[in-house]
């Protein structure tokens, strides 16, 4: 679309490495022959995905009005870049940056990017990557050659492969780390950029590095493949090594990652990933997306056999220099301050300022050090203050920046004596707030505003919130002001709601007969610890109640707990059910529509929230109280499981979330069929028949994998329960239950006349 | 000199009396009731960003945006397709787009607003950096262009212009016109004005 492609093909031409390139020449051949209709459109999508070039909402041309759904008039000249979706509408342009590392260079670059491509926004992701939002297509070819000069690659950014590979933003500099990460980072990175033994995945695959255990910095649990830094002492001498973790990951059902190795030496580090990814690429799901992640390839076949899988294949690598050349020169990526080391200035300063340094600072382990985080709201910021920023780096440091997985920024090495001038700075700029990783610095995937699959805003609630706390948040108990709130707009945990204190994800529901934005509460998530331990949904509120939902549950919080207890302990001995208890009534007495409208509508978003005209059929008043009946039981067995779970009576817990599917499956066999026994083979008869078999209840993305987790649980009816099969049991029930509300609300929109007794 | 992606920014009168959160409702209506001779997508709301671009109503051809870029408000048209024709015509393609879209928006707050534009002062600049490096050559390349098209569009030539001197910002002139211009002419141009390309 821009004019100017062809200026900076030439004008770039010899001056960037040769196999990123080649890489670019490759992807813009492709996309003239995708244009040509050469090239298929299901290969097309992926290849662009494997370059970071990923859809965005209303990409198939339809686009909800507020009052109708319209087709957005694009040219129909040009073919689809994937299945149904325009050619010419704007997409998401995803930037990887290997564990956060830029440098001033880059920022620039990415502030010039970003205005002349996107919007003038720089959005930084919870996996540390950039991202702009609506990018032509056409103009992608461009963007990945200003980027590849100033050595920042787009490939693999998306798509079935090796994902940005993560890592802590304080590695080298932190005080509690066993050893600086980074160059094991990079080196991990460069390895595996590209390489042949992993361009066969039937998912993502998503590395990180940790420095330590204790700390959220990395979050090695939740991570496809986790590198915890261990040191160990062995003949007087100590040793380096990894605790390799592999198997974790959010997403709809989030899994724990397991230990495969409780000390990797170094020169293992980048052989063993490939051995495993060896091992996913040959035996991991392809067919069905859902169960293709590596966490089931291992829930499959236990760890004993996956191991065993993975070492024989490590043993048979033909022996690669890369795997251990990077160690002869470890130190070569350690950085060096500006400035010599200092202590605080003395003497007042503002409020702000005060604020600032509580919460912003932290000590490095070099004396007269701090890094300096840089909280940006909703992680996005412009690209003047991006410029500003690269000044500023480079004025205080030596351009030692780090993205961070809470969308920020951390500059390194700050001497002590210019904390009070980098703040005059960064303030000057728009980038002084305070509150970095408190419970202001709300974490939000982005949602309705660009995701195709956003149920809720995401975004708005998080700016909703950020605004309500902002000056409220300093006067605070310091026990609220730690918490941490992560926002998701739909069950897929991008925001990474499942490792908040207090997460949010996005569901809808039916409220007088109009679709209602909600967001689930999701309770128990541990952020710390690497992300210890995940939260569990415990109602859905809707949308424009979570702020009344947030006060009540941080009030009781603060009222009930115990000396120094964190907010995750305090969840655990009073019992969610008591928290439930507390925001039951927000889920009752809504306003009329015609009384509040926008009760209907989401956060800033004027539109009224549904996805088509709502048929009322004459049958509705009926069947819509046997079905929201029958629901509302299905959700009270599911929250019941989780408190059985919470007891550790996983039997119970179990049994309770099978229960609760079972119930949700007969509540929309109901719709068509009001005999419907209790027996649970009937229900599950009738409703494969009707629902399954008829696709009905396939979600346009993730198909029939919501109605699988019935069949599955069905199957397993009678099979004993460990902790961890009643956890993801519930998991599987919850999105079930979501399954069963999105069909029912997709049926409506379609008018229920169309319900017949009898299939 | 080709000089596609042109910019301009139509700087609010004085202080914005409206909130900026109810541009979201009426960016939305635009696109509902399809305003524009454009094909409009979606609103982006980013007021939580300091100095940028405010509420930001995303086109296909173009964006518009009540842009708060340098710390002034002000309707900012980016034009993204290329346009046929001189550049005398891309400038004025882009003129008349930013003022047809301030008068609707000074019509609809009117009453409750109220929201004026200025009449003597706006900002044109071209978002390319390879088309038009912000550099004197190019300057002294355009001025030309810039004072032809400014005095055919504003029927005299009693204007000054400024350029852009941050070395990182893109090419673009600050112009300022001695007496005030007619907003509604200068849209109507748009129906003579070049044709998309
Ligand atoms: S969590 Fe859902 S809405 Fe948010 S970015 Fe991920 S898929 Fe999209």
């Amino acid at each position: 679309m821009k004019a100017s492609n062809i200026l900076w093909k030439q004008r770039l031409d010899g001056k960037l490495p040769a196999p990123l390139a080649e890489e670019i020449d490759t992807f813009e051949t492709e996309i003239e022959l995708r244009r040509q209709d050469k090239l298929g459109e299901v290969i097309f999508a992926e290849t662009r995905l494997r370059r970071g070039v990923y859809g965005q909402r209303y990409d198939n041309g339809q686009r909800y009005d507020g009052v109708e759904t319209r087709t957005l008039a694009y040219s129909t000249d040009v073919p689809t870049k994937g299945v149904n979706t325009v050619w010419d509408a704007p997409g998401m342009m995803r930037i990887k940056i290997p564990y956060g590392g830029v440098n001033p260079e880059q920022l620039e670059l990415m502030a010039d990017v970003a205005e002349e491509y996107s919007d003038a926004i720089v959005h930084i992701t919870t996996r540390q990557d950039f991202q702009l939002h609506f990018v032509h297509i056409d103009d992608t070819p461009t963007l990945m050659r200003r980027l590849a000069s100033v050595g920042i690659t787009t490939r693999e950014a998306c798509g079935n492969s090796v994902r940005n590979i993560t890592g802590c933003p304080y590695a080298g500099v932190c005080p509690d780390e066993s050893f600086d990460v980074t160059p094991y980072a990079h080196a991990l990175t460069q390895f595996l950029l590209g390489h042949p033994d992993i361009q066969n995945f039937g998912r993502k695959f998503k590395p990180t590095f940790s420095g330590c255990a204790q700390h959220s910095c990395g979050l090695t649990a939740m991570h496809d493949l986790g590198y915890t830094a261990v040191t160990r002492v062995v003949a007087g001498k100590e040793q380096r090594g990894f605790q390799f973790l592999v198997g974790g990951g959010l997403g709809a059902v989030p899994y724990q990652a397991k230990v495969f190795d409780e000390f990797l030496p170094p020169e293992e580090v980048l052989p063993m990933a490939q051995a495993v990814s060896r091992v996913f690429a040959r035996y991991g799901e392809k067919k069905n997306r859902s169960r293709a992640r590596i966490k089931f390839l291992i829930k499959n076949w236990g760890m004993e056999k996956f191991k065993a899988e993975v070492l024989a294949e490590r043993s048979k690598l033909p022996h690669d220099p890369r795997w251990t050349e990077f160690l002869t020169d470890i130190d070569g990526l350690t950085e060096t301050p500006l400035k010599p080391p200092g202590d605080f200035p003395s003497g007042n300063g503002s409020t702000g300022y005060h604020r600032w340094v509580k919460t912003n600072l932290r000590e490095q382990r070099q004396a007269g050090y701090v890094t300096a985080t840089v909280a940006l709201p909703l992680g996005d910021l412009t690209s003047n203050q991006l410029r500003d920023l690269a000044d500023i780096a480079r004025k205080f440091t030596k351009g030692t920046l780090r993205t961070t997985v809470e969308q920020n920024f951390v500059m390194r090495w700050v001497s002590k004596a210019d904390v009070g001038a980098l703040y005059e700075a960064l303030n000057a700029a728009g980038l002084g707030d305070a509150g970095a990783s408190n419970i202001v610095d709300i974490v939000a995937c982005p949602g309705t505003d660009t995701c195709k699959l956003g149920i809720s805003s995401s975004r708005g609630l998080a700016s909703e919130l950020r605004s309500r706390l902002a000056e409220k948040s300093f006067e605070m108990d310091q026990a609220l002001q730690d918490l941490h709130i992560k926002v998701s707009g739909c069950f897929n945990s991008c925001g990474q709601h499942h490792v908040a204190d207090i997460g949010f994800f996005g569901v809808s529901r039916i409220v007088n007969g109009y679709q209602v934005p909600h967001f689930q509460v999701v309770l128990g998530g541990q952020w710390e610890e690497n992300a210890g331990s995940y939260g569990l949904p415990i109602i859905p509120i809707p949308s424009k109640r979570i702020p009344d939902a947030l006060d009540r549950i941080t009030d009781h919080y603060l009222r009930m707990r115990q000396k120094d207890e964190r907010f995750a302990q305090f969840v655990g001995r009073v019992g969610k059910a008591q928290i439930r208890q507390l925001l039951v009534d927000l889920t009752q007495n809504a306003p009329e529509h015609d009384q509040d409208p926008t009760f209907y509508t989401d956060w800033f978003d004027p539109r009224e929230y549904s996805t088509g005209d709502i048929g009322k059929g004459e049958c509705a008043g009926e069947v819509v109280t046997a079905f929201q009946f029958e629901m509302t039981t299905a959700e009270r067995l599911v929250f019941e499981a989780q408190v059985s779970l919470e007891a550790s009576d996983f039997q119970k817990a179990g049994k309770g979330a099978y229960d609760s599917m079972i119930r949700a499956a007969k509540a929309i066999v109901l719709i068509q069929y009001d005999d419907v026994s209790n027996d649970p083979d009937e229900i599950v008869d009738e409703f494969r028949e009707r629902y399954y078999d008829t696709k009905k209840i396939f979600d346009p993305y993730a198909g029939g994998k919501f109605a699988n987790y019935l069949f599955a649980a069905h199957k397993n009816a009678t099979k004993a329960f460990t902790s961890e099969s009643a956890r993801f049991t519930i998991e599987e029930a919850q999105l079930f239950i979501e399954a069963i509300h999105s069909c029912y609300n997709r049926m409506r929109a379609e008018g229920l006349s169309q319900s017949t007794q009898g299939a | 000199m080709e000089l596609q992606h042109v910019n301009v920014k139509l700087y609010v009168d004085g202080d914005l009396a409206v909130e900026l959160v109810r541009f979201i409702e009426v960016f939305h209506q635009w696109i509902r009731d399809s305003i524009l001779d454009e094909l409009l997508i979606d609103v982006a709301d980013y007021r939580h960003v300091p100095d940028g671009p405010g509420v930001l109503l995303v086109g296909h051809e173009a964006d518009y945006s009540m842009d708060q870029t340098d710390g002034r408000v002000g309707l900012r048209y980016n034009r993204k397709a290329p346009v046929e024709g001189s550049n005398e015509d891309r400038f004025r393609q882009a003129f008349a787009s930013a003022a047809r879209a301030c008068r609707l928006l000074e019509d609809r707050f009117a009453d409750d607003g109220p929201l004026r534009f200025s009449r003597q002062e706006f900002e044109l600049f071209i978002n390319d950096r390879a088309l038009a490096p912000n550099s004197d050559e190019t300057f002294v390349a355009c001025k030309p262009q810039i004072e032809s098209f400014l005095t055919a569009t504003l029927g005299h030539s009693d204007f000054s212009l400024e350029r852009r001197a941050a070395k990182r910002s893109r090419f673009g002139v600050h112009v300022t016109v001695a007496k005030a211009f007619d907003l509604d002419a200068i849209a109507a141009t748009l129906k003579s004005s070049a044709s998309s390309g």
